[in-house]
Formats: structure tokens, C-alpha cells, sequence
């Protein structure tokens, strides 16, 4: 991508010509979440302006357009993720409630007393408490795969842990914190061999990676809508038809109903059995248009431009004196955590504030692994697309400031 | 000197810088001239966990006067902490009890306090609070 290219995608984003306490605004955040082209306000605003109206009761005109829109963009994270159907793309709230619904409804079915379940060292909170609630409520086990000094994941360890006990395997396919790129086509054909289902938390991924579900036999794939620079509030659970069919529905309400008599309900088929209540198809359809967005791009093209800047932000950052990166495998995705000395990163963080950095400090939501690591938290650097070589030198340069202001 | 009265002087201190960095600048001499918290105090129920960084408090009382003293593991947190017990300490229980902290705000500091930053500040002032409640009843 040339300079001219970046410089017309700047323009499909008006808040990166903001301005924080009157300087620059350099947006480093894109890991905690993703600026919105204006196709995609565009859209949210088209939605309630052109045919907002309750979807699959209707009968009227507005009710089928309405309808239509959030189907196709149903249809159209189908085609994204590459899924068999499109009754297998449920839409969620996001990342977490999606995995809620898994614990939840694949517990139901499939968990009892003395199972485990196996995530990862470097899972997000997400990707943690919902599997410990499972375990509290049915008395399982969680197992948890250590990760080098790297951070990257220990796959013999992963085989040992991996029993007739085993129940479900859920793992980040990238780390919110160490920017790891897990090998979950190796977990997911290691954990398949003893006919173990494997749920991705695909959060970190989907805006940065293509995602091929059916290449990647994943049982369950889930992602959230604003870390592809689509809405907040919208968010996707892919699962494999036999699956969803085999678990039972996670709220109840409308539309997730066959018929109901107070002596007996019967359900919905997929996808509208795990969609209770009126659907976000304001959010679906403003999430399909940014997939819309970022496929023209091209994700091959944004992974290629976004490991530049990886590797330009990196080499940078490791000439500053006494810095640690924290996370440094070979598969890694656009994101930096990092220490320097002693400095806390919370002091970091309010400092390149105030010069207009955004980046975020402190745990990132993945207690468990900070405290393995045996730091108080990092300050995390995290490109998107739209980010520039120039904007990586004003951040190292406004960094390098703050940390002799700070030592 | 009156609780108010050391508000105002430290307005008057930060009102003389216009850029943030200088503002940053102070604090941060502020956090690293704080004494140091005796390693006595730094156990578990002294701690007031934030999500960002730590801050531990503790207090006395001796002829009906409350003294604190505290630390923290970033520094500008340390600087605030630092302005709070020159603020706070050496003032009877009533005093600090009636106490509006108004002087967070008028120097731009009121950020470090919003729940959502959950750097430890907002409980710690609470906690200040609650010491002080604690002695007024000790004292009838």
C-alpha cells in the first residue's frame, strides 16, 4: 500500500483528523477497539432514516426491507468467515456474549461433574470467566496451556493436557496482549483426533487475518463487530450446523419460538433458535458493510502493510534505552506491549496522552497472563490499516520524551 | 493553616504552568519527594486496589489529629497521593469529614479521578474519608 492509498483511506475515517488537547491525534488503540469509516456511519444512519422497522413479523414494506438487509448481512459474514451456510452465523452482542452462549448451551448438553475444559494462559477475561462459571456450575476443571518465553504456546503440554476428560478446547487465535498468532489449525486438528471440539476466540484476528472456518475446522468462531471497524454492540458466533442443532437455545423470548402454549414451546430452527428477542439488524447490517470495507481493501493487503508497521514500530521501540517488548513470536499480529526499566506503564500512558498517543496500560483484560509474566501491566501499541510510519516516529520520539521525563 | 487554605495554595502552585507536560512535570516531583511508605504499612488490608496501579493508605490518630501517609506504584498516581495528604493531613475528623476536595478539579486533575480510570485515587479518598469517620466516633 503507497503512501497515497493510506492517505485516501485516512479520509474514509473523519476522526483521525481530530485533535487532542490541541496536537495531533495518533489512534494506537485499534486492539481495544477500531475508528468506523464513514460507509459504515453512513449506513447505521441509512438504517433509521430509510427502513427501521421490526424484522420477521412485518408485513408490511418496511418490516421485509428491514428483514432482507439484516439476512443478507447474515449472508455476507457467511462469505467472510467462508462458512458452509448461513444458518450457521448467529448474531450476538460480541466476543463475550457469544462464548457466554457456548459455555452456557454447550455445557448444558454436553458437561457434567469431573470434565474438563482447555483454554489458554493467554485467553482474554472473555475467554476465561465464562468457562470457569461452567466449571463452578457443573464441578469441571479448567486446564490451562502454558506459553514460552516468547508467548507462544506450548503444543506438547497442550497434547498432555488433552484427556477423555476433555470436553471443549477454547483459545484466542491472537492475543490482545502479546500480539501471538496461535497455531489453532494444529490445536483444532490435535484436539479433533480425540473428537474434541474447539471454539476460536477470533477477536483479535478477523480485523488483521483472512479467516477460513472450514479450512481451519473450527467448531465454534466468534468475533466481535467493532474491532473490524464495524458498530459496537454487534458481534458474531459462527458454530458448525451439527453442533448448534445439538445444543439448546441460550435465551428465550421471541422469535427463538416454534409455537408456544404454556404447557410446551418448541423452538426455531438455526439460526433464529439462538436470537431471542429483536436482533441488532441496524448493527448487522452497518457490521456487514465494514466487512464489505475491509474485503475491497483486501486482507492480504492489510496484513502485508500491517507487519511493516509491526516490524518498523518494533525496530524503533528497541533502540530506546531499557526497553523490554513483552511478546515476541515469529507468527505475530499488529501488536506491541512493552515496558521501559521500571517506569509504570500507567504513568506512560497518561504522559503520551497528553501528547496525543492513544494507547492503552495496564492489564488488557488478561489478568492471568500479567501476572504470570510477573509485570504490572504494559503499555500496548496497536496498529490498524490506517496507522502511518510517521505517525509510529511521533509516537517514539513523544515516547522517548516521557520516559526521560520519567526516569 | 486551613484545610481551604492549602487548597488554594496548591491552585496557585499549578496555575502557574499553561502546558500539560509542566503540570505532568510537577507531579511527578511531587510523587518522587513523597516519603516513602514504611514496608510495615504495605500489607494487604492497607492496599486499595485500582485496575491500573495500586495505592496503599495508612493512617493515625494522636490528640485528635489524623496524620496519613501513603504510597503508589506509578508515579503520578504517587504525586496525587502525595497532594491529598498534604491536603488531608494534620486536620481533626471533623475537619476532614467536611471537607469538598475542590482543588482535584481546578487544577485538571478530576480525570485521574472518573471511576472508569479506576486507578485507585477514587477509593482512596473514600478510604481517607472513612478513617476519618472511623476516629470522629472514636473521639465521641
Amino acid at each position: 500500500m503507497d503512501k497515497q492509498f493510506i492517505q485516501n483511506i485516512r479520509e474514509d475515517f473523519p476522526i483521525l483528523s481530530e485533535k487532542v488537547y490541541n496536537k495531533e491525534l495518533v489512534y494506537f488503540d485499534n486492539a481495544a477497539t477500531t475508528q468506523k469509516p464513514k460507509c459504515v456511519v453512513e449506513k447505521i444512519e441509512q438504517g433509521y432514516y430509510r427502513y427501521n422497522a421490526n424484522i420477521h413479523r412485518g408485513v408490511h414494506y418496511l418490516s421485509q426491507k428491514a428483514t432482507e438487509e439484516h439476512e443478507a448481512a447474515r449472508t455476507t459474514v457467511a462469505q467472510f468467515l467462508n462458512a458452509e451456510k448461513r444458518e450457521e452465523i448467529i448474531f450476538t452482542r460480541g466476543t463475550t456474549e457469544a462464548i457466554n452462549l457456548v459455555a452456557f448451551s454447550f455445557g448444558e448438553a454436553f458437561c457434567h461433574e469431573g470434565d474438563e475444559v482447555i483454554i489458554s494462559v493467554m485467553e482474554h477475561h472473555s475467554n476465561i470467566v465464562p468457562w470457569q462459571m461452567l466449571c463452578e456450575r457443573k464441578g469441571m476443571t479448567l486446564k490451562v496451556i502454558p506459553m514460552n518465553e516468547r508467548g507462544e504456546l506450548e503444543i506438547e503440554a497442550f497434547k498432555a493436557l488433552l484427556t477423555e476428560k476433555t470436553k471443549i478446547v477454547s483459545i484466542a487465535h491472537v492475543s490482545n496482549v502479546l500480539g501471538t498468532v496461535n497455531p489453532v489449525k494444529e490445536v483444532i486438528r490435535l484436539a479433533h483426533e480425540k473428537n474434541i471440539p474447539v471454539l476460536v476466540d477470533g477477536a483479535q484476528a478477523v480485523p488483521h487475518i483472512p479467516v477460513n472456518v472450514q479450512e481451519l475446522d473450527a467448531d465454534f468462531y466468534v468475533f466481535s463487530g467493532h474491532k473490524i471497524y464495524g458498530p459496537t454492540g454487534i458481534g458474531v458466533l459462527y458454530g458448525k450446523e451439527n453442533w448448534l442443532n445439538a445444543i439448546p437455545p441460550y435465551q428465550g423470548g421471541g422469535e427463538m419460538i416454534q409455537t408456544v402454549r404454556f404447557e410446551k414451546t418448541t423452538y426455531n430452527v438455526l439460526p433464529f433458535k439462538f436470537e431471542a428477542g429483536t436482533p441488532d439488524y441496524i448493527g448487522s447490517t452497518a457490521l456487514a458493510e465494514a466487512l464489505r470495507y475491509v474485503q475491497n481493501i483486501g486482507l492480504e493487503k492489510i496484513a502485508a502493510y500491517e507487519h511493516e508497521l509491526l516490524e518498523y514500530g518494533t525496530k524503533l521501540l528497541n533502540e530506546i534505552d531499557g526497553m523490554r517488548i513483552i511478546g515476541t513470536a515469529k507468527e505475530k499480529s499488529s501488536v506491541i506491549s512493552f515496558l521501559v526499566g521500571n517506569i509504570h506503564p500507567y504513568d506512560i500512558g497518561m504522559l503520551l496522552d497528553k501528547l496525543g498517543i492513544a494507547v492503552r496500560t495496564g492489564h488488557h483484560c488478561a489478568q492471568p497472563l500479567i501476572d504470570s509474566l510477573e509485570i504490572p501491566g504494559t503499555v500496548r501499541a496497536s496498529f490498524a490499516f490506517y496507522n502511518t510510519k510517521e505517525e509510529i516516529d511521533q509516537f517514539v520520539a513523544a515516547l522517548k520524551r516521557v520516559v526521560i521525563m520519567l526516569s | 493553616m486551613t484545610i481551604d487554605e492549602i487548597q488554594e495554595e496548591i491552585i496557585e502552585e499549578f496555575n502557574m504552568f499553561d502546558d500539560w507536560m509542566d503540570k505532568y512535570a510537577m507531579l511527578i516531583d511531587l510523587g518522587n519527594s513523597l516519603d516513602p511508605l514504611d514496608d510495615k504499612y504495605k500489607v494487604p488490608q492497607n492496599i486499595i486496589e485500582g485496575c491500573q496501579s495500586r495505592v496503599w493508605l495508612n493512617a493515625d490518630l494522636k490528640d485528635g489529629i489524623v496524620t496519613f501517609q501513603g504510597e503508589s506504584d506509578a508515579v503520578l498516581v504517587k504525586g496525587i497521593v502525595s497532594l491529598l495528604i498534604k491536603v488531608l493531613s494534620g486536620h481533626t475528623p471533623a475537619e476532614i469529614l467536611d471537607t469538598d476536595l475542590y482543588f482535584i478539579e481546578k487544577i485538571g486533575l478530576r480525570e485521574h479521578l472518573s471511576p472508569t480510570r479506576s486507578n485507585g485515587l477514587l477509593a482512596m479518598i473514600k478510604q481517607m474519608k472513612l478513617f476519618a469517620l472511623a476516629y470522629k466516633s472514636v473521639n465521641g
